[in-house]
């Protein structure tokens, strides 16, 4: 057996023990103890952490990791039509190049000098964004979606000192609850039921009140449906002084009108969509848009990298817009907060985005229309299934299998002997089906062989 | 010339990359593509049409650019080469960071479809695995921290901290004390974080200062604590690497009028196995996985967060976690009292996977030697730095620090009128990056070094050579210092627009709208 007491951990250069010596010897203590002099010893850790046995060379390491990851099968080999906040999309081999750069993945704070690149990419993101949202400022990503649209929350009632929201799309549960308990102290949500899946002008009317900060409208909506009343809805808003929110993907606006075009005053939404893997869930980063203008622009809690000119003629510098906003300068006194968040992810998403084109961004959505109607058609075609209306679904529709007789976990599980997922369910008998570029013509026609065969299953 | 080649001088002679890159919509020729899309099948195609509802249909396609592939790709690499990431960089500067090495087999270990491949909310029994590394990872930290339960749904240490301050409400709602316990205690030298998630969450924040020894007398704390009080939220050893031997007294203060005590963990790279939240008596704390635990910090996130509470207060953590049930891993949903999702899904999956391979090539006794071997990093540097003429190290004097050390230029600049930040963009010269301290500037002119574990001997006498140097500069030859940085990848940056709501710029549709004169100018080049 090697004799490892002289040699150092290939992390720990300095764990060699003559280094260790020498340099305790410099110092001039006689060991590493006299540097928790200030540790009381009754908040000393007594003996060894309770850990698992180590595997300290890279091959043994690998080889546990790996055999505890093998235990999960990918999308990829099985057929799967999951959505419900994390989306399988297509991402190209460069996104996946540039965020592995050691440069980018391992940079974390440094200034627009020796960060340049970090800056510029994140700039041209948000400027990429802008382009697809049609509104002039974009934020560097925070957490998440969730986080975009609690912070969006939180802003329309710094904006205008009201303390209402009224919901008037179906919102992704998983969303809902964040955002309801990040503004719990501070703001009341009234929910306004969708009738056939658009929100209910009327109902909107009714509770529109002076304490009304703002409607938040999603499009497309938990359950995939487009709204088509956005204009209206701002007008309402308009009139009432109140503003308007609209949570939406960014994959859909190839082809879908900005809703800043139809009178948004903030759009939110999560980037995931944009080239980013769905990592169990564990890819997501959150955009906020709004347009230039200081009353909104200063509510924003997170960075915004803007351009600068620099003392040589023709050379783009860059550096954080409007910083004294930010927790970092002000703590409790800046806006919410920010941090370490989702930069990589915004760099990943601008990448995706200037790879697409304008052209990739329209097909994309015309592919994931197409096909989505495609499956809901077909589907629709099954005794025994009802298909929600599918003219202005985006990537989602739902199943509903009442009268199959078969709920929604049932289908789910015959279809799961199958090696297939067929859908998230979003109530007993109601199935979330999610289509994107990625599910073919041949998948969606091997789904309707599935579908067909499990509905009829004994 | 000839060989032999003489000796390399004690300074590095280094440029970082200079592309003089353009904004990337300035390379879009019309016509030109990055990738393309799978197209609708001709089957479909005949029968189903992909008009959108005429009131939705966007009419004019984003004014993205358009590229070729290669394009894209030269672009973004360069614009790589323009940023300095740790990997290529004594990245020492960035103090209460904890910038080490981030190990290339863990980013290897997770770039495989059997884990960025998978959808959340598969068949469990397919995504076994995934599930068993987030329930060793939160087992794991468990016992680093000495607490009950983990969960690691956030991304990052900040929306960490969040929940831990969301669970601090809860928890006071939960028993009826939610309207009057609305103050929630910090010290100026943990990170502003504690007191920004607190404010956000509706508290009102009481901030205490140091004495002489670098933190608040235990007196302080005893003049602000109240029936109102909701919670301590502290960070220890504080941003200046001090250790506050009593944490467990002031703790103990907190409980006995009721309150929680929150630990900020972000600063946890020198006590690992030497002591824990549990010993001082802490309710929560929080870990910064892409800190202490070595995943990549990503040019800002994503990182990944642990929320770690006591028994009493686990029913409010975030849902859902996992659980162990016989030999299968299961997600538990069904937590009335939880403060529901802080985050998507289960958490930033890559992360929870890097940080359990670095703990499971290191085990306990390789914490523990992490953690002493950034200790002895750190007091090497402390005892090298207070030699340089103008430096200082406030507060505690002649006491070891823990991790990290918030050293004062205020010498140098009274004597030379160079600031912190003058220096820090004169060490950019040299291939080094070095951040002064979170505003506001409680030390005067302040440098936060934190040396890890990661860096060697020689690499900490680099830095140091290099602060030695502009610190003799500053005296010798203060115009090279206030022109710097001079091997940049650009020249010095005007500020004045960055705070300017007419002149800045965001985007670059606004830098066009702003400055027609530019559109004007390329359209008369073309």
């Amino acid at each position: 057996m090697a004799d490892r007491s002289k040699s150092a951990h290939p992390y720990i250069p300095n764990s060699n023990p003559d280094v260790k010596k020498a340099m305790l010897d410099y110092i001039g203590v006689d060991s590493i103890e006299a540097f928790y002099s200030d540790i009381p010893k009754n908040l000393r850790v007594q003996g060894e952490l309770n850990l698992p046995d180590p595997f300290l060379n890279e091959q043994d390491l690998v080889r546990h990791v790996v055999g505890i990851l093998n235990k999960n099968t990918p999308q990829g080999e099985m057929l799967s039509f999951l959505g419900a906040g994390t989306y399988n999309h297509f991402v190209p081999a460069v996104v996946d190049e540039v965020i592995n750069r050691s440069e980018f993945l391992t940079a974390y704070a440094g200034d627009p000098y020796e960060d340049h690149g970090r800056f510029q990419a994140l700039f041209e993101y948000e400027s990429m964004m802008a382009e697809l949202v049609n509104m002039d400022v974009v934020n560097v990503p925070t957490y998440d979606g969730m986080q975009a649209a609690a912070t969006s929350m939180a802003m329309a009632e710094r904006i205008t000192g009201r303390n209402k929201i009224l919901v008037a799309s179906r919102i992704n549960p998983d969303k809902l609850s964040k955002v309801l308990n990040y503004n719990q102290m501070k703001l009341e949500f009234v929910f306004i039921n969708e009738i056939d899946g658009q929100p209910d002008l009327a109902g909107i009317e009714k509770h529109l009140d002076s304490s009304c900060a703002a409607i938040w409208v999603e499009t497309p909506n938990y359950l995939g449906t487009l709204c088509t009343k956005i204009q209206a809805i701002s007008e309402i808003a308009k009139r009432n002084d109140s503003l308007l929110i609209v949570g939406t993907d960014p994959i859909v606006l190839g082809i879908l009108e900005s809703p800043a075009d139809q009178g948004a005053d903030i759009i939110h939404g999560d980037i995931q969509s944009l080239g980013i893997h769905c990592w169990f869930g564990g890819g997501h980063g959150g955009f906020i848009a709004v347009h230039d203008d200081t009353k909104f622009v200063m509510e924003l809690p997170s960075r915004l990298f803007g351009m600068e000119s620099t003392s040589v003629e023709g050379e783009y510098g860059f550096g954080d817009v409007a910083y004294e906003r930010t927790s970092f300068a002000l703590r409790e006194e800046g806006k919410e907060w920010v941090g370490t968040a989702a930069a990589l992810w915004g760099i990943a998403a601008g990448v995706y985005l200037a790879l697409m084109g304008a052209d990739g961004m329209v097909e994309v959505g015309q592919t994931i229309i197409a096909r989505t109607r495609y499956a809901a058609k077909k589907l629709g075609t099954i005794s025994g299934l009802k298909i929600s209306d599918s003219a202005l679904q985006f990537r989602e529709f739902v199943v509903d299998s009442t009268e199959s007789g078969k709920n929604a976990k049932e289908l789910i599980a015959l279809a799961r002997k199958r090696n297939a997922e067929i859908g998230v369910p979003i109530s007993e008998y109601e199935l979330l089906v999610c289509v994107t570029e990625m599910n073919t013509q041949r998948d969606i026609d091997q789904l309707f062989d599935l579908m067909s065969e499990i509905v009829r299953a004994k | 010339m000839a060989l032999p080649i003489a000796p390399k001088p004690l300074l590095r002679r280094f440029h970082q990359a200079r592309w003089d890159e353009p904004v990337i919509f300035e390379l879009s020729v019309p016509g030109e593509r990055g990738v393309l899309v799978s197209e609708i099948e001709v089957e479909i195609g005949k029968s189903i049409s992909t008009e959108l509802h005429p009131v939705i249909a966007r009419k004019v396609a984003p004014a993205l650019p358009q590229m070729g592939q290669m394009k894209v790709l030269k672009h973004y690499l360069r614009l790589s080469q323009e940023n300095l990431g740790a990997d290529l960089n004594v990245d020492i500067g960035q103090g209460t960071c904890t910038m080490k090495y981030s190990p290339k087999v863990n980013d290897l270990i997770i770039r495989r479809a059997e884990l960025f491949d998978l959808h959340p909310l598969q068949d469990p029994d397919k995504s076994q695995g995934a599930l068993e590394i987030i329930w060793r990872t939160q087992e794991i930290l468990a016992e680093v921290s000495g607490l009950d339960a983990v969960s690691l749904q956030t991304s990052s240490g900040s929306a960490a901290i969040w929940a831990n301050v969301a669970m601090i409400r809860a928890y006071f709602q939960s028993i009826g004390e939610g309207d009057i316990r609305d103050e929630i205690v910090t010290t100026i030298f943990s990170h502003p974080s504690n007191a920004a998630t607190a404010k956000a969450a509706g508290y009102k924040i009481i901030t205490l200062h140091p004495d002489e020894n670098g933190y608040p007398n235990i007196e302080e704390y005893k003049k602000v604590i109240s029936h109102r009080t909701a919670a301590l939220m502290i960070t220890n050893p504080e941003d200046t690497g001090i250790f506050n031997p009593h944490i467990k007294e002031i703790v103990e203060l907190f409980h006995s009028v009721g309150a929680l005590a929150s630990y900020d963990q972000a600063n946890a790279n020198g006590i690992l196995g030497i002591t824990r939240a549990k010993e001082a008596g802490f309710d929560l704390c929080h870990f910064n996985l892409h800190k202490t635990f070595s995943t990549p910090h990503a040019c800002g996130g994503p990182g990944a967060g642990a929320s770690c509470v006591t028994a009493k207060l686990e029913k409010f953590l975030p849902s859902p976690i996992i659980v162990k049930q016989g030999e299968r891993f299961i997600l538990d949903d069904d937590r009335p009292s939880s403060i529901g999702k802080v985050a998507p899904f289960y958490g930033v999956l890559p992360n929870i996977v890097r940080a359990y391979s670095w703990i499971m090539n290191l085990g306990a006794k390789g914490l523990r030697e992490v953690a002493e071997v950034a200790v002895l990093n750190n007091n090497y540097l402390l005892k090298n730095m207070i030699q340089i003429k103008g430096a200082t190290a406030p507060y505690a004097p002649n006491r070891p620090r823990v991790e990290q050390v918030r050293y004062s230029w205020n010498e140098l600049f009274e004597k030379t009128g160079i600031t912190t930040e003058e220096i820090g963009l004169r060490a950019l010269d040299f291939g080094l990056h070095y951040w002064t301290s979170h505003h506001p500037f409680i030390v005067p002119q302040p440098l936060t070094l934190e040396p890890t574990e990661a860096y060697s001997r020689e690499e900490l006498d680099e830095y140091l050579n290099v602060l030695r140097h502009i610190a003799k500069e500053a005296v010798d030859n203060p115009e090279i210092i206030r022109t710097a940085p001079h091997n940049q990848t650009v020249h010095q940056t005007a500020h004045e627009d960055f705070d300017n709501p007419e002149r800045w710029a965001i985007t670059w549709r606004a830098y066009l709208r702003k400055y027609p004169e530019v559109s004007k100018r390329k359209r008369a080049k073309s």
